[in-house]
């Protein structure tokens, strides 16, 4: 046990003004779209310098963060950042638990109304601000890299605006301390994809491809809606009771999820709803269709958004509410569970598709899809740790790989993506680009030492050590898949004779035209295709024309400008060294504390008591409470690694009083054995698919050329490729016109003969009603009681004309008359 | 004598003046029936007056039969002047007057 | 009545005799005034009324008045009405219907009025018996008109011109 006086955890400006990172870009997006274009860069300067605002405050926070989590096992003594390096922390012996460390909250009220509270503000755990720095990171690399490379664009300030936004949207989702603001990012996000997708929406292709992006996002964030109500009204009532919360708070779903009293009726619905959002975001089958597509955006958007950064939102999401998942797919009882059948499927056809694409950034696009299905696949089997990993090693490498095929377009290959057409044997002219590309294939690989090893390859041991086989061999098989497909690229770009623009045939600006029409048929020459979105977007039409003066200068490919490389050299050095963050085979040998994310980023599988946590309620400040374990059944039952595995946090109860936050996932021991196992399946794929390239394409062996043409099986399995698994059909013409018409059909038939019948009939029934109420009542009764007053008052006038007969005489007699009448009366009364 | 025998004279006076006015036809007769009014109403007053022991009466009787004068005068110039527009005065033809 | 004027201590035999007959003429008079048929003999019955009533005047010892009836009524006032007899019709002696249409109504109205009027002058002085008077002195009158009535005097005195001048005016040729 530890010391009773164990300090409070640290927290510090950086962690408690978290908040900044993302209102910082989002003041800045507001500045360049008002005052971008008066701007001396034409706004571009705004979003650097808020990308490098929101890379220092995230940095800061990060090493604030670092310093808590020391903080929390030695007190205030180890809180210094060098320190803590290397040492490790106590890990779960006998009678001892590992701290947990609770997120730093700082929220304000946004709504609040009768007994719901909650608040906009951050959430800052570990997960949270890694993945702010890396996306406020990438984000700052990619503005740089587009500095040179949307030069000249029609709308070159409004691009940075919606990058700035993007990024802005992303920051705040990733601070989410409530799923309301966590909508709210994830909306902006899916808004800026749209808009920078469709940044040339002039050409049609470009417009439809985003449309397209956005409306198969939006069918996954109906899953997110439905699911955030789900587990609102699931969890509401216990937050409420226990963390004096809501069932918002992301913190208290955490803990709701875990204590055993919430409902699988409201788990399970929730969950698969929350996955549907993300197999949408994150592009996992079937929802996966959009993003090749979305390559027609611009190669920086490509990269930033479409790589590294927002198709791992949804990844980020099963990973921020993982108790959530795991308690409805019981992920830890190594069952076969939802989210890693969706991940291995999504591996293994997205890797098949990436072979038969001649776009260069639709391999990278498919190799996305791919990597996702990984990060997937080791969530859905309880590797947590190694996704994080792979998220944060693949955003490095992947971003790489798009910057280089932007930079092979921008120079080598005369603003063309086609590899077969335009490009070829660059290694010689574009030295940086290829050592670069090459890196980063290799980390994407995952060959040691490069950054990939250390994160695909842990996400396929764990995946085999929590018991799942089958998936662990479909890993692998994806790995080797993914040495060939990115061989197959490799050569084509970089190596062999240069064809097309990157051996110097310069389409000259009258012939525009003819260029477009060969960048439409060049896909689509040899085989048919099904007319779709998806082969409509493949014609990557007018990708950036409009910086194109520059271009006619130099003669023949070359290597770009160094506001290209720059960021591409960075990023190949993360790629090359970012797995040293958590070299996990390396712990054995120099202790646990290399581990650097296991002990900073993954959250502890502790209970906290309940008294301890004050929820994230709008309007306090930081969430600082003692750190301190209570007597936990972990420790109490921990007989080592092998007994705390099935007990603890995730598989039990908590202690009443106490929650939990986080199961406890196992970590894999990786042995020499297994990593020689994956390194050699990967040699063993980059061998035949080197061999197969020389001969197929280098060589142009007999053989195998033409074997599509020759081989019915072959045939159709290439066109199955090459129409994508006719998804795409499937999804335009079978399921949206099939429920599409009927129901605008019916509804117009409702309109017009159900609504506008009511309101005709009403129509008719008014004028009818009226045309009754004016014959009967106004003109009989209404007008007969108007006439006979008037017959009245005529016939009296008439009755008493012979009064008036002019006669004096007859005057006279009723003047007498009268008056003797008058008199008799007045003397009637006097005298009686 | 008892002072209701003027009074019942000119009561009985009064009447058949008033007979005259709604019965006759000429206008001339006309007037010659109010005068018999006037005539009753002066004998009414000269009897108060004996009756009350002043002369009150007696000086209105006077008044009365000044304004009675000055009446028949501008009477029978009206009626001549009928006569000369319509040459008759009988009264029943003069209603040009009714409603 | 009769009965009861007989029956009366104190009373003045020849008075109520004189004024009797007097007044059953005059009555006769008045009568023939309003069913004559002719309106030359309803003019002199007319005087014969007006000449009764000149001695009813007596008899009540207004010699005065009496005086002035015959001067103004008889004398002035069936002159004028002989004149405009004269002057408003072409023949002389009897013409048909001096009575208008409504004669008949004319009969209930006025005994009406005859039964009323002679009810409340029962009722209200059917015992009072007129005083034993002198003949009223002219100067008394006199003092009347010219102290307490001056001004009612004055005018009369303008109502007869302008009556005289209106009479004028209104029998003009033009």
């Amino acid at each position: 046990m530890l010391a009773a006086d164990v300090a409070e955890l640290s927290s510090g400006w950086f962690l408690e003004n978290a908040w900044l990172i993302a209102l910082i870009p989002m003041i800045a997006f507001a500045v360049i779209i008002a005052v971008g274009k008066h701007l001396p860069m034409k706004g571009s300067e705004v979003g650097l310098a808020s990308m490098a605002a929101s890379l220092v405050l995230s940095t800061g926070a990060m090493i604030q963060w670092v310093q808590r989590t020391n903080s929390a096992s030695e007190g205030e003594e180890a809180a210094g950042l060098l320190q803590a390096f290397g040492r490790t922390l106590p890990r779960a012996t006998e009678g001892e638990a590992e701290p947990f460390i609770e997120p730093v909250v700082h929220t304000w009220v946004w709504w609040s109304s009768g007994s719901l509270e909650f608040g906009i503000g951050s959430l800052g755990n570990g997960l949270t601000i890694l993945l702010l720095w890396l996306v406020a990171f990438i984000s700052l690399l990619v503005q740089i890299f587009s500095l040179d490379y949307v030069r000249g664009d029609r709308r070159y300030t409004h691009f940075f605006a919606a990058i700035t936004l993007f990024s802005g949207g992303m920051l705040v989702m990733l601070m989410a301390p409530n799923m309301i603001q966590l909508i709210l990012g994830w909306e902006i996000m899916g808004l800026c994809s749209f808009l920078l997708i469709g940044h040339w929406w002039e050409e049609e292709a470009n417009s439809r491809a985003a449309l397209k992006a956005f409306f198969t996002v939006r069918v996954g964030d109906v899953g997110l809606l439905v699911g955030t109500s789900i587990i609102f009204f699931g969890a509401n009532a216990w937050a409420v009771d226990n963390l004096d919360s809501n069932g918002f708070d992301i913190a208290a779903i955490q803990a709701w999820a875990l204590s055993g009293e919430a409902g699988s009726s409201f788990l399970v619905p929730g969950a698969i709803a929350l996955f549907i959002a993300c197999i949408g975001k994150s592009g996992q089958f079937p929802l996966h269709t959009w993003l090749p597509d979305a390559m027609a955006g611009p190669t920086p958007v490509s990269s930033l958004l479409h790589s590294s950064t927002m198709v791992v939102a949804g990844v980020f999401l099963v990973a921020q509410l993982y108790p959530v998942f795991w308690q409805a797919f019981d992920i830890g009882q190594g069952s076969l569970t939802f989210i890693a059948i969706i991940g291995a499927i999504t591996i293994v056809i997205a890797a098949l598709l990436a072979f038969v694409q001649d776009d260069i950034k639709k391999v990278l696009a498919y190799s996305t899809v791919s990597q996702l299905g990984y990060m997937m696949l080791g969530l859905g089997t309880g590797a947590w740790l190694p996704a994080v990993v792979h998220i944060f090693t693949h955003a490095f490498f992947k971003c790489c790989l798009f910057l280089c095929a932007g930079s092979v377009s921008h120079s080598g290959s005369h603003h063309s993506f086609d590899m077969k057409k335009d490009m070829g044997g660059l290694r010689k002219k574009m030295p940086i680009t290829f050592t670069a590309w090459i890196v980063s294939t290799l980390a994407l690989t995952g060959i040691f030492p490069f950054a990939g090893f250390w994160s695909k390859d842990e996400i396929i041991d764990n995946v085999g050590n929590n018991g799942y086989t089958v998936l662990m061999w479909v890993g692998l098989g994806g790995a080797v898949l993914t040495a060939m497909y990115m061989t197959r690229a490799t050569y084509l770009t970089f190596f062999g004779e240069p064809r097309g623009a990157a051996a110097g045939e310069h389409h000259p600006d009258e012939e525009h035209a003819e260029e477009h029409e060969m960048e439409h048929i060049s896909v689509g020459a040899p085989e048919p295709e099904p007319r779709s979105l998806g082969a409509a977007a493949n014609a990557h039409a007018d990708d950036d024309h409009g910086g194109h003066d520059d271009h006619h200068a130099s003669d023949g490919p070359h290597e770009s400008g160094p506001l290209l490389l720059i960021p591409i050299v960075i990023l190949a050095f993360f790629a090359l060294f970012a797995g040293l963050a958590n070299p996990t085979p390396l712990a054995s040998r120099f202790g646990e504390g290399i581990e650097s994310m296991k002990k900073y980023v993954e959250p502890r599988a502790t209970p906290v008591p309940f008294e301890e946590v004050i929820a994230s309620g709008p309007g306090e400040s930081i969430m600082i409470i003692d750190g301190r374990p209570s007597a936990s059944p972990a420790a109490e039952e921990g007989e080592g690694e092998e007994g705390a595995k099935k007990s603890g946090c995730g598989f039990d109860a908590p202690e009443p009083g106490t929650a939990c936050f986080f199961p406890g996932v196992s970590h894999a021991e990786p042995t020499f054995a297994k990593i020689l196992l994956s390194l050699g399946v990967v040699a063993a794929g980059y061998a035949v698919a080197i061999a197969f390239n020389v001969a197929f394409y280098g060589r142009r062996n007999k053989h195998l050329v033409g074997l599509t043409e020759r081989s019915k099986v072959l045939r159709g399995g290439f066109l199955f490729l090459k129409n994508k698994y006719y998804l795409d059909y499937l999804y335009e013409n079978v399921i949206v016109r099939a429920v599409a018409h009927p129901i605008s059909k019916a509804t117009y038939w409702f309109n017009q003969h159900v609504i506008d019948a009511a309101v005709n009939d009403v129509g008719i029934g008014a004028r009818k009603t009226g045309t009754w109420v004016y014959d009967n009542i106004d003109q009989k009764v209404v007008d007969g009681a108007v006439d006979g007053s008037g017959w009245i008052a005529s016939e009296a006038g008439h009755g008493l004309q012979p009064t008036q007969s002019g006669k004096v005489s007859q005057y006279g007699a009723l003047l007498f008359g009268a008056a003797a009448v008058g008199a008799i009366v007045l003397v009637l009364v006097n005298v009686s | 004598m008892l002072a209701v025998n003027f009074l019942l004279l000119a009561a009985a006076l009064f009447s058949i003046g008033v007979y005259g006015v709604i019965a006759r036809r000429n206008a001339v007769m006309v007037l010659m029936s109010i005068e018999l009014i006037l005539n009753a109403v002066n004998l009414n007053l000269v009897a108060f007056a004996m009756m009350t022991d002043v002369v009150d009466g007696q000086v209105f009787a006077l008044y009365v039969i000044a304004i009675a004068a000055a009446e028949v005068g501008v009477g029978l110039a009206m009626v001549l002047m009928i006569y000369r527009n319509r040459r008759s005065i009988a009264l029943d033809e003069l209603s040009e007057m009714s409603g | 009545m009769s009965a009861v004027i007989l029956a009366a201590d104190d009373v003045n035999v020849a008075l109520n005799v004189g004024f009797g007959i007097i007044a059953a003429m005059m009555i006769f008079a008045a009568i023939s005034v309003v069913t004559s048929k002719n309106v030359v003999h309803a003019a002199l019955w007319l005087v014969m009324v007006l000449a009764g009533m000149a001695a009813q005047y007596i008899l009540a010892g207004a010699e005065f008045v009496a005086a002035s009836q015959v001067l103004v009524y008889i004398g002035a006032v069936m002159v004028l009405f002989l004149f405009g007899i004269m002057l408003t019709r072409a023949q002389i002696g009897r013409e048909a219907g001096l009575n208008n249409k409504q004669w008949a109504l004319g009969v209930p109205v006025a005994v009406i009025v005859f039964g009323l009027l002679g009810w409340v002058i029962i009722d209200a002085y059917g015992d009072d018996v007129l005083p034993e008077t002198t003949p009223t002195p002219t100067v008394e009158l006199s003092d009347q008109f010219l102290d307490i009535y001056l001004l009612p005097f004055l005018a009369i005195s303008f109502i007869l011109l302008a009556a005289a001048i209106g009479a004028i005016v209104l029998a003009r040729k033009d």
